[in-house]
């Protein structure tokens, strides 16, 4: 079982890291990086906060944009092919299929994310021309970034067991949006003096994924860590919803027809 | 134990969006088909061929009956160790190569490296693709995706081997190449369940054959048999008749055709063949061939599917008699 | 059938234990989110996240859409705001940003730069009580916006009221009334500043204006507060004369108000402007009642010496 899933998940990603778009967006993002040096340089005191905010923040919205433009052709491109055919055929259970095309994809986020990391330190190093224990703090901001990711293959992922690839993109983003002013969502319900809607408010804060809890950029920008209740907390929130995500599309899965 | 079975298999398909309605794609379908056997399930479009394949291989759940490969249950998936498939107008990973999509195939059957490597440049040459094996598939000819299909199916030198379509997007000589493999195969004593709509294919290959339409079945057998239901008739071709010899042997003819010095008759199937040959001599004509006309598939096939209404042709189907001439 | 059983048995322990991890996780989530919630309140962190720190780069990146961003996150400076204040907060330390990334996103947005002035100069807890940042968000909205002469009289109002700099204020109202357009009372109010260096007759002439041309019911509130709090003020101010005319031509203290009603000095106790009647404190001066509803932060009076206004800003 696991070897099968391992398999799946290195063919996922095989498949995954030679998609020409991937390409271009780790280079826009590199570029972008590459360009906050010209920016910070024609700023005055903020070079380095600047520098940080636009390269996490450019990690941030191409690693987004990776995750839900190949995320959703994770399960209803291989449907919309056929593929899948050929993989079920096979002595593959269906979970293993769910699981492993999961693994492969977030490991493609991983080594993309690592990748426009790599250009991230490089231009702060160009910046800065020295490196320091806070610049290794920036890592863990990239670590909550990463969380995201996992959070968002993971809604993708549960799209595309359901719709077309389009309309899961369009989900998937939506619920990244929502996800991220939950907080204000939940403020709102209880400002609004109606108990039904501050119930409903209160029950989709704690239903949805709440991406508002991995907003680390201007904290780290300002040379704070992440406090390390919210380090355990945050990584402990990103498994669990990862967990309830794969598992419901499992539930989904074991019951399509294709 | 049989290679295949199936008892009353059923599937309903819901169509439409909001009220969902039945759309039923089988209809108490049994099938058995034993180990070594070349089976052909033939059909239009549309008939259900794919359905009962995807079943066979749990891609699809039956709503009623049920289906077993060696006397297992298709969604169990050890009954998948032995079996290969090669489904309707394959599609495989545009990014990977000929090489690295046939190693996905082998390492999730489980096979050791050493048996995979050479697995796949045997196959790969069998099928003749071991020179593009290095490129990308997106770069891949329909015919050779095919190709890669049948090599990928047989990836785990399987015992029962399900093929959709086998032959579409091929060339003539991938045809002939095709079908050798299939008669290969089944030397090896491998079980092939293959389906189709290409009724030449069936006749050189099929040990037995299953006729399908709208879902049901329409007649399974061998094909000798299916074919004898359609023995009718027999063939006289005659040359330079005189014209009393012509019409001496009209009335046990159903038709006559000239053809420049040559007269072909086809005689009715309740004609007396010592009688029409009696006659032939007592005008001294020159015969130049006796032959029974064998109903060839596609005539049985016309006659049994083409615009019929259903129940009528199960009936003669079941009663085993000619049902009449539809045209 | 038989089989068709056996096959929903092979899938059941897998269903069952993705509806338990399904249930499981939300169940949870639960107390991890509280938990987040709870610490992140005390460190004031994650709820004050700006996630863009600057409003130039996220228009960029909106793609066409920074008007609506701009609302969007005017909104959250105003909810942020109002969620400090219920919650009695002294430090509003995103305000400022917030409403600087609100007006980079959409520099027209004048209610951002007019309503933010306020909430930023105002003193805790009523404001963040950052009246240099109030004056930087007006000039930048003065900046992106010349022909609106009101941003003159919010940042006269805000150098006479908050920074108590009456040079200031008057050049800012004079600036204001040379603009095309100007009401004709911005030139009396540069008048009056400039040749009083303050005062309740000024102050209840701003109030007043502001009253008059407030949008939102909150403003007109805040406006009413403010001058029944100027009338009180000066209710005070007299009363505090008597009393001092009082032990001067009785030769004692009063105990209360009634004994200058008693002698005369006073028709009846009167009353302030929210109907409560004043009270005589035990020190001696006249203050508002325990019941009024007058906002004592707002009064002047009542506090230190009775000669207020040139020495307000001792206040701060």
């Amino acid at each position: 079982m696991i070897q099968r899933i391992r398999t799946i998940a290195l063919h996922t990603f095989k498949e995954s890291v030679r998609e020409k778009v991937l390409y271009n967006l780790i280079v826009f993002a590199l570029l972008l990086i590459g360009s906050a040096v010209l920016f910070a340089s024609i700023s005055l005191g903020i070079k380095r906060i600047m520098l940080i905010n636009l390269g996490l923040s450019s990690i941030a919205v191409f690693g987004l944009l990776m995750a839900i433009f190949i995320g959703i052709g994770l399960v209803s491109k291989e449907i919309d092919r056929r593929t899948i055919h050929n993989i079920l055929s096979k002595p593959v259970r269906r979970f293993e299929f769910i699981i492993g095309k999961y693994l492969g994809l977030l490991l493609t986020l991983v080594v993309n994310t690592a990748i426009m990391t790599g250009g991230f330190y490089l231009a702060l190093y160009y910046v800065e021309r020295h490196m320091g224990g806070e610049d290794v703090l920036l890592l863990e901001a990239v670590y909550f970034i990463l969380l995201q990711f996992a959070i968002v293959v993971g809604l993708a992922l549960l799209f595309s067991c359901i719709s077309s690839p389009i309309l899961s993109a369009f989900f998937t983003f939506c619920l990244y949006i929502v996800g991220n002013f939950l907080g204000d969502i939940r403020w709102f319900g209880r400002e609004s003096g109606s108990v039904i809607f501050e119930k409903v408010a209160a029950l989709l804060y704690y239903l949805l994924p709440n991406f508002s809890d991995f907003q680390v950029i201007s904290q780290a920008a300002h040379g704070k860590g992440v406090p390390s209740y919210l380090m355990t907390s945050g990584s402990l929130y990103a498994l669990l919803y990862v967990t309830i995500l794969i598992s419901a599309s499992i539930l989904i899965f074991e019951e399509r027809e294709f | 134990m049989l290679a295949v079975e199936t008892i009353n298999l059923t599937k309903d398909y819901r169509v439409g969006f909001w009220r969902t309605r039945p759309r039923r794609a089988l209809e108490r379908l049994s099938l058995e088909v034993e180990i070594g056997e070349v089976f052909g399930l033939l059909g239009p479009n549309g008939a259900g061929k794919s359905t009962t394949l995807k079943i066979l291989l749990g891609l699809v759940f039956p709503t009623a009956g049920s289906a077993r490969l060696f006397g297992r249950d298709p969604r169990d998936i050890s009954a998948h160790q032995s079996v290969g498939y090669l489904p309707e107008n394959p599609s495989f990973y545009d990014h990977l190569t000929a090489k690295e999509f046939m190693t996905y195939a082998a390492s999730l059957f489980g096979l050791s490296d050493k048996a995979r490597t050479r697995q796949i440049g045997l196959l790969l040459e069998q099928v003749g693709l071991s020179d593009s094996g290095k490129f990308p598939l997106r770069k891949f000819s329909k015919g050779m995706i095919q190709r890669l299909g049948i090599a990928q199916a047989l990836i785990n030198d399987p015992d029962l081997i399900f093929l959709d379509e086998p032959m579409s997007g091929l060339d003539p000589v991938g045809r002939r190449e095709v079908r050798n493999l299939i008669l290969q195969l089944k030397e090896n004593g491998k079980t092939i369940f293959f389906s189709t709509h290409i009724l030449s294919d069936a006749e050189t290959l099929c040990d037995r054959v299953a006729i399908l339409d709208h879902g049901r079945l329409q007649g399974c057998g061998e094909l000798r048999e299916i074919l004898q239901v359609g023995l009718s008739s027999t063939e006289i071709v005659l040359e330079k008749p005189s014209r009393d010899a012509v019409v001496a042997l009209e009335p046990f003819a159903s038709s006559v055709v000239r053809t420049g010095n040559r007269v072909r008759l086809e005689l009715r199937a309740e004609s007396d063949l010592t009688e029409v040959l009696a006659q032939i001599v007592r005008w001294n004509a020159k015969l130049i061939s006796l032959n029974p006309v064998r109903m060839s598939l596609e005539d049985y096939f016309m006659e049994r599917v083409g615009g019929n209404d259903n129940s009528s042709l199960r009936n003669t189907a079941a009663a085993g008699t000619e049902s009449p001439k539809s045209e | 059938m038989i089989q068709g059983s056996k096959a929903t048995y092979r899938i059941r322990p897998q269903a069952r234990l993705c509806w338990l991890l399904l249930a499981g996780g939300f169940l949870a989530l639960w107390p991890i989110q509280r938990a987040i919630d709870r610490n992140s309140e005390g460190l004031g962190v994650h709820t004050e996240t700006l996630y863009f720190s600057s409003g130039r780069a996220l228009r960029d990146l909106s793609l066409g859409h920074a008007g609506l961003l701009a609302d969007i996150y005017w909104t959250r400076a105003v909810q942020y705001f109002g969620r400090k204040r219920i919650a009695h907060a002294r430090r509003f330390d995103f305000l400022a940003h917030l409403l600087r990334i609100t007006t980079e996103l959409d520099p027209h947005l004048l209610m951002a730069y007019r309503f933010g002035a306020i909430f930023l100069a105002e003193k805790p807890p009523e404001g963040a009580g950052e009246p240099e940042q109030a004056l930087q968000l007006v000039r930048r909205g003065i900046v992106a916006n010349p022909s609106y002469w009101r941003f003159w009289q919010d940042l006269g109002f805000i150098y006479y009221w908050d920074l108590k700099n009456y040079k200031m204020a008057a050049r800012a109202f004079k600036t204001g009334s040379q603009q095309p357009g100007a009401l004709i009372w911005m030139k009396a109010m540069a008048a009056t500043v400039s040749a009083q260096g303050g005062g309740f007759q000024t102050s209840r002439l701003l109030w007043s204006e502001i009253y008059r041309q407030a949008e939102t019911e909150t403003v007109r509130r805040s406006a009413l507060a403010h001058l029944a709090a100027l009338r009180a003020d000066q209710d005070i101010r007299e009363l505090n004369a008597l009393v001092v005319r009082f032990r001067k031509e009785e030769g004692k203290k009063p105990d209360s108000l009634e004994n200058l009603v008693q002698a005369g000095y006073l028709k009846g106790i009167p009353l302030d402007p929210s109907g409560v009647p004043y009270v005589l404190g035990a020190d001696g001066k006249i203050t508002v009642g325990p019941h009024s509803k007058i906002d004592r932060n707002l009064l002047f009076e009542s506090a230190y010496q009775p000669r207020a206004h040139p020495q307000m800003a001792k206040r701060r």
